[in-house]
C-alpha cells in the first residue's frame, strides 16, 4: 500500500521561510483527499467497542458476557479476566518499571466511565448492540467526585512546583495595598474535531497502527513496550490529524485493547471512541483553584505575591495543572511564594490541554492584577507596564527576548485603549454594558532535538522526510518553505512526507516545541544536501559548472549558477542529470555530534533530551497581551465578545498566515473557556453528565468576533535555529482573564470562577 | 444500535396502520430518532418512514392563517415569506433553533415531538432511574445536575424541560395540531408530567401529526421570539419567550397579548396570567415588569436551575417591550 501519496500545494505565492504560503495540504483536506486514521481501507476489519464503568470507584467482581458472545457477529469479548500479557510502557521521561504488568481493562474501577470491557464484532453496529448485553457486577466503594467534595481533603503539595524568593508573607503584611482572591477553572476538554480511535493490523510480529498522533515515535515506543516487540516492528502512521490540543501525544488504553484484539483474532481491528467516550477515556484539563494575594505600594509597585493553588488529579496518577506557572514570571516582584497541590479524585487522570499550567495560572494572576488596578484606581495597562519584569525574577536569568512591553503598548494602540473610561459600568450601548479588559499570557520555549531527511531526486524535486506530524498547525507548509528556500525552488517542487514512525525521528508536537525543533533539523539536512550538491557540481568531471572556477554556487529562481554568472545555469533536474545521479539523500539531526544510536532512539521516543526554558543562559518564553471587548446584556447576564486585539511576541514567524490562524484558534478556545466550557459532574456518582457536543459547549462561529492579531516579535536565535519561539500554546493563555476583566469593567461584577455563564451575572 | 426493520409508507393510512404495531416508530427527519437510538433511549423494532408521503410538506398562508404540513422542513418554514410576514415569532423560533444542517433535515411534526435534553434521560446505562423512560424507576435528575431543568409544570416524578422553540410560538398563537382524524390545540397536545411523565403528548399509538394550523391574528403579525442562552447559536434556551401584541386604536392600550415561555417548563408554557394582567392596560415598562413576574407563578427550583426563575420574567418583559415598541 502506498501510505503517503505525493502532495502538491496550490498557491506558491510566497514559499520562503517567513512567507505567507497557503496551507500545503489544504486542497487535500477540503476536497476529502486526506486520509485520516479511521478511514484507511484495510480489508477484513473487525470492529471493537469499549464498555465503560457506570460506578465511580470499586472493583469488577464479574462480567457476564454470555449473551453478548451469543449475539450476531460477535467475535470476542475482553474483560478484566483476560490477561493480555502486556507490560507497562515508559513514562514521558522514558523511565519504565521492570516487568510490571499492564491492564488496559483493569479490575479496579477508579472513575465513572473507565473502560473495563471491550466487544469485537463483524460490524460496529453488532459490537455496539452486544456491548449493551454485557452485565457487570461491581463491588462499589466510596468515591470522591471532585476536589470540592468534602472528602477530597487538601491534597498533596507538589514539591517540585514550590517556588519562592524574598519574604513574601512579611512583605505582603507590610504592603499598604493588598488584594486577595480565589480563582477557579472547571474541568475542560479538548473536543478535537477528529475523535480518538485507531485501525490496527498485525503481520506476524510486525504491527501497523493508523492512529492520530502528536508524536508518532513516542507512541510507537509504547506499543512496542506493551507487546514486548522490537521498536522497529511497530509502524505508527498519522499523516493527518483532526486536531489534538494535547490529547494525542500518548498511546492510550484503547490502543492497547485494539492491538491485543487484533493479534488474538488474527484480523485487523478498528476501534473508534464515541464522542462521549472522548470525555472519559482520557483526561482533559484538570479543574483548578488558586488563592492569590498581592501586596503593592499606593502607587502600584508590587511588593509581594503569595500564591496557593490546587488541581484535581486521579486516584492512580499525579498530573499537576500548575496554577503557579505564569505567576512568577509575568511581573517584577521581589518577594514571591507559590505552592501547588494535587487533589486525587475519582476521575480519569487529567492531561495536557492547550497552554497547560500557564492557562489557568494566567487566569489567576491576570484577574488579580486587574483587581489590584481597580483597588488602586489605576489603569490596568499602566499597572502592568509599571511592574514590567526586566529579567526573570524566578530563575534570575535575563530574558532571551521579551517584547511583552511592545505587545501591551502596540496592542493597546490598535485596540484604542486610550479611549477607555475607567469606571466599571461607565460604557454602554442601549441596554448593553460594554467592558474592556486585558490579559497577558506566556508560554515557555521548550527545545528538543529532531532528525530529518532531504532527498534531491533526479527529476529535480526535493523531498522532506520526517516522522514529525501536522495536526493542522502547518508542519507540511513550513517544511516545504524551508526546503524551497534552501534550494531556491518554488514550493510546488517540494514534497513533504510526515507522520510515520518509520521516518526520521522528531520531537512531539506539544509544548509548542515542534516547529523550532524540526525546522532546525530540516534546515540542517537541506543545507547539507545543498553543500553536497555544490561539491559534486564543482568537482565532478561531468558537471557543466566545474569549469566556472567558482568556489560556491547560488540557488535562486529554480536555477543553480556560479555567483557572478560565470558559466551556465542549470535547474536541479538538469544538474542531477549531468551528474548522472538519481538521488542525493542526506540525513541530519540536531543532537550533539557523536550521539549514539541509543541516545538517538531515546531522543525521539522520550522527553529525556528536552530542554526547559531556563536550562541555558537565558530565560526564554513567548509572550502575548490580549485586549477584549465584551457586551453584556445585564438583564439576561449574557456576555458576547465583540472584539479582540491580541499582540504576540513569538519571535520570528515562519509563516505568518498559519501563525495568525493558530493564534486565532487559541483565542477562540479561550472564548469558550471564558464563557462556555465546563465539565459538569454529578457528585452522587462522579459521572460527567454533559460529555457530548450538545451539552458541552464550545464556541460557534456566531460567538467569534473580529480578532485582530499583531506580531511584535523579533527573531530569537537563542530559542531556535531559525529564530522562532512557540506559537501554538500561547494563543489561549490570557484570553479568559481578558474577558473576565472586561466583564468586570462592563458590569462591576468580578467573576472568579469560570466559565462566566449568565446566572453568574443576573 | 439494535437491528430494526424498515418500512416505507406510501400513504398516511398505511403509515398509521404500520405505526400501530408494537415497537413501531415513525421516521421523518430522523434528528431525534437517530440521536436517541444511538443513546439507547429509543429502540424501534420497526421504523416507518413517512418522508415519502405526498402532500405533507406543503405550507400555505392566507388571510385566515397558515397551514404547515407535518413534513415541511424547519428551514423551509423559517424562510417562508408568508410565515415571516404573518407570524414573525414562528419564523424566528425556528431560525433560532438547532443548526442550519438540522433545520434542513428536521420536520415540523418531528420538531414538536422532540424529546427532552435531560442528561439523565439520555444515558440509560449510567442512570437507570428515569420515570419518563421507564415508569416507576425513579428520577435521577432530582438531586443531580439541574441547570437546564424545568421550574414550571414539574412533578415529583419528572423535572425534564421541553426543549423546543417552535411549539412555544405555536402555543402563544392558539395553533392547532391536525392528527388526521381529530384536531387539538398545541397547548392541549402537550401534557405536563404529573404521575405519567412517559406520556408527553396526547398522541395515541397509530396517530400521526399531519399538519399544524395557526390562525392569523393582529398579535401574531406583531410578534417576536426572544431566546436567551449562553452560546450565541445552536443551544437550547436558558429561557425564551414568544410574544405577540395588538394595541387598541390609541396605540398604547393592550387589546390582545400572547405570551408563552420556553426553556423553563415541562411543556411549551402559555403564560395566560401575564396576558390577563396586561389586557386592557396601557403598556409601560413598569406594568410590563410587574406583569411579567406572574409568569413564574408556581415555579419551583431544584438547585442549579434557580436562575431561570429570575431570568424568565426578564425575557418575557423584554419581548413584550420590543413588540410594544418600547425598546
Amino acid at each position: 500500500m502506498t501510505i503517503m501519496e505525493p502532495r502538491k500545494h496550490g498557491d506558491a505565492s510566497d514559499g520562503t521561510v517567513g512567507g505567507r504560503q497557503t496551507r500545503f495540504e489544504g486542497n487535500l483536506k477540503v476536497t476529502g483527499g486526506a486520509t485520516y486514521a479511521l478511514e484507511y481501507p484495510v480489508e477484513g476489519l473487525a470492529y471493537a467497542i469499549l464498555v465503560q464503568s457506570t460506578i465511580p470507584a470499586g472493583r469488577v467482581v464479574s462480567v457476564d458476557a454470555e449473551k453478548a458472545l451469543a449475539a450476531p457477529g460477535v467475535l470476542m469479548v475482553l474483560t478484566p479476566d483476560d490477561d493480555m500479557g502486556l507490560l507497562v510502557a515508559s513514562d514521558w521521561g522514558g523511565n519504565r518499571p521492570e516487568n510490571q504488568p499492564y491492564y488496559p481493562l483493569p479490575r479496579q474501577v477508579q472513575y465513572n466511565g473507565q473502560s473495563i470491557a471491550a466487544v469485537v464484532a463483524e460490524s460496529r453496529e453488532q459490537a455496539v448492540e452486544a456491548a449493551r448485553l454485557i452485565c457487570i457486577t461491581y463491588e462499589q466503594t466510596p468515591h470522591v467526585a471532585s476536589f470540592n467534595d468534602t472528602a477530597a481533603g487538601e491534597g498533596k503539595v507538589m514539591d517540585n512546583l514550590t517556588s519562592g524568593w524574598g519574604d513574601a508573607e512579611a512583605a505582603l503584611a507590610d504592603a499598604p495595598v493588598q488584594i486577595e482572591g480565589e480563582y477557579s477553572t472547571p474541568r475542560e476538554y479538548h473536543v478535537a474535531m477528529e475523535p480518538h480511535g485507531l485501525t490496527v493490523k498485525w503481520d506476524g510480529d510486525q504491527i501497523t497502527v493508523w492512529e492520530p498522533s502528536q508524536w508518532s515515535h513516542g507512541m510507537a515506543r509504547s506499543y512496542s513496550e506493551w507487546f514486548g516487540i522490537p521498536y522497529e516492528n511497530v509502524r505508527l502512521i498519522s499523516p493527518f490529524i483532526g486536531g489534538g490540543f494535547g490529547s494525542k501525544g500518548a498511546a492510550l488504553a484503547h490502543g492497547a485493547v485494539a492491538a491485543f484484539a487484533s493479534r488474538k483474532l488474527g484480523r485487523p481491528v478498528k476501534l473508534a471512541l464515541t464522542r462521549p467516550q472522548n470525555f472519559t477515556n482520557y483526561g482533559g484539563r484538570a479543574a483548578t483553584r488558586q488563592r492569590i494575594k498581592i501586596g503593592a505600594t499606593e502607587d502600584g509597585i508590587l511588593q509581594a505575591i503569595v500564591h496557593r493553588g490546587a488541581s484535581e488529579t486521579s486516584t492512580y496518577a499525579d498530573w499537576p495543572e500548575q496554577t503557579g506557572a505564569a505567576t512568577p514570571i509575568l511581573y517584577k516582584v521581589e518577594n514571591f511564594s507559590s505552592q501547588h497541590r494535587v487533589v486525587p479524585v475519582n476521575a480519569v487522570t487529567p492531561g495536557a490541554l492547550r497552554g497547560p499550567g500557564k492557562n489557568p495560572s494566567a487566569f489567576g494572576i491576570e484577574s488579580a492584577m486587574e483587581e489590584l488596578a481597580y483597588k488602586l484606581g489605576m489603569d490596568p495597562l499602566e499597572l502592568r507596564l509599571k511592574n514590567y519584569a526586566d529579567h526573570d525574577y524566578q530563575s534570575g536569568k535575563p530574558w532571551s527576548t521579551r517584547r511583552l512591553r511592545e505587545a501591551l503598548t502596540e496592542g493597546a494602540e490598535a485596540f484604542g485603549w486610550s479611549k477607555r473610561s475607567h469606571e466599571p459600568r461607565s460604557m454602554r450601548d442601549g441596554n448593553q454594558l460594554i467592558g474592556w479588559g486585558i490579559g497577558c499570557g506566556t508560554f515557555p520555549v521548550i527545545q528538543a532535538p529532531s532528525e530529518a531527511m532531504i532527498r534531491i531526486l533526479g527529476n529535480g524535486r526535493v523531498e522532506v522526510v520526517s516522522g514529525a506530524i501536522d495536526m493542522g498547525q502547518g508542519t507540511y507548509t513550513i517544511l516545504a518553505q524551508t526546503a524551497a528556500e534552501v534550494f531556491g525552488i518554488p514550493v510546488d517542487q517540494v514534497e513533504v512526507h510526515l507522520g510515520d514512525s518509520r521516518l526520521p525521528g522528531a520531537a512531539i508536537a506539544g509544548g509548542s516545541m515542534l516547529a523550532g525543533s524540526i525546522l532546525g533539523a530540516v534546515h540542517k539536512a537541506a543545507t547539507a544536501a545543498r553543500d553536497e550538491l555544490i561539491g559534486l557540481a564543482l568537482n565532478d568531471e561531468k558537471s557543466p559548472l566545474r569549469d566556472t572556477g567558482a568556489n560556491t554556487l547560488t540557488f535562486s529562481g529554480g536555477r543553480i549558477a556560479a555567483p557572478r554568472d560565470q558559466g551556465p545555469s542549470l535547474t536541479l533536474s538538469e544538474l542531477m542529470a549531468a551528474l548522472g545521479r538519481d538521488e542525493i539523500e542526506i540525513l541530519r539531526n540536531t543532537l550533539p555530534e557523536g550521539a549514539t544510536a541509543q541516545e538517538q532512539h531515546q531522543a525521539w521516543t522520550s522527553m529525556a533530551k528536552v530542554q526547559g526554558p531556563t536550562m541555558g543562559e537565558y530565560s526564554m518564553h513567548s509572550w502575548c497581551a490580549h485586549f477584549a471587548e465584551v457586551r453584556v446584556d445585564e438583564d439576561f447576564g449574557t456576555v458576547r465578545v465583540s472584539r479582540i486585539v491580541s499582540a504576540f511576541d513569538c519571535g520570528r514567524l515562519y509563516n505568518p498566515r498559519l501563525v495568525e490562524s493558530q493564534w486565532r484558534g487559541g483565542i477562540i478556545m479561550g472564548i469558550g473557556q471564558a464563557l462556555l466550557e465546563e465539565g459538569l459532574v454529578d457528585q452522587r456518582n462522579g459521572r460527567t453528565v454533559n460529555g457530548n457536543m450538545g451539552d458541552y459547549l464550545v464556541p460557534t462561529n456566531a460567538d467569534v468576533p473580529h480578532i485582530e492579531v499583531i506580531s511584535v516579535g523579533v527573531p530569537d536565535y537563542g530559542a531556535s535555529a531559525l529564530g522562532g519561539k512557540g506559537v501554538g500554546e500561547v494563543g489561549i493563555v490570557g484570553v479568559a482573564p481578558a474577558i473576565a476583566n472586561a466583564v468586570f469593567h462592563a458590569t462591576g461584577k468580578r467573576v472568579r470562577d469560570l466559565p462566566i455563564t449568565l446566572e453568574k451575572l443576573i | 444500535m439494535r437491528d430494526f426493520s424498515y418500512y416505507r409508507a406510501s400513504s398516511a393510512d398505511e403509515a398509521r396502520h404500520a405505526a400501530l404495531q408494537s415497537g413501531a416508530m415513525l421516521l421523518a427527519g430522523g434528528t431525534t430518532l437517530l440521536d436517541l437510538a444511538k443513546c439507547g433511549v429509543m429502540e424501534p423494532e420497526t421504523v416507518v418512514d413517512i418522508t415519502h408521503l405526498p402532500g405533507l410538506g406543503r405550507i400555505t398562508v392566507d388571510a385566515g392563517g397558515a397551514t404547515i404540513g407535518a413534513l415541511a422542513k424547519m428551514g423551509e418554514v423559517a424562510d417562508h415569506a408568508g410565515i415571516r410576514a404573518a407570524f414573525p415569532a414562528v419564523s424566528e423560533s425556528l431560525s433560532l433553533a438547532a443548526s442550519a444542517q438540522l433545520r434542513n433535515m428536521a420536520t415540523i411534526g418531528g420538531n414538536l415531538l422532540q424529546r427532552t435534553r435531560c442528561s439523565y434521560f439520555r444515558e440509560p446505562d449510567v442512570f437507570p432511574a428515569c420515570h419518563k423512560r421507564n415508569p416507576g424507576s425513579g428520577c435521577s435528575a432530582l438531586g443531580g445536575v439541574t441547570r437546564n431543568h424545568a421550574v414550571l409544570g414539574t412533578s415529583d416524578t419528572c423535572i425534564a424541560s421541553y426543549p423546543g422553540d417552535l411549539a412555544v410560538a405555536l402555543v402563544a398563537f392558539d395553533a392547532v395540531v391536525e392528527l388526521g382524524g381529530r384536531t387539538i390545540s398545541v397547548d392541549d397536545f402537550f401534557l405536563t408530567p404529573g404521575n405519567t411523565p412517559e406520556r408527553e403528548t396526547v398522541l395515541e399509538r397509530g396517530e400521526m401529526i399531519t399538519a399544524i394550523t395557526v390562525p392569523a391574528s393582529a398579535a401574531a403579525k406583531n410578534s417576536t421570539y426572544l431566546k436567551v442562552r449562553d452560546r450565541q447559536s445552536y443551544e437550547f434556551a436558558a429561557a425564551s419567550a414568544a410574544v405577540g401584541l395588538e394595541f387598541e386604536a390609541d396605540g398604547r392600550t393592550v387589546r390582545d397579548i400572547r405570551v408563552a415561555l420556553g426553556g423553563v417548563a415541562t411543556k411549551p408554557w402559555r403564560a395566560r396570567n401575564v396576558e390577563q394582567a396586561l389586557t386592557g392596560k396601557v403598556l409601560s415598562p413598569e406594568t410590563v415588569e410587574v406583569a411579567s413576574r406572574l409568569a413564574m407563578e408556581g415555579a419551583v427550583s431544584h438547585g442549579a436551575n434557580h436562575y431561570k426563575i429570575e431570568l424568565a420574567p426578564r425575557v418575557v418583559a423584554r419581548a413584550i417591550l420590543k413588540v410594544g415598541g418600547l425598546v
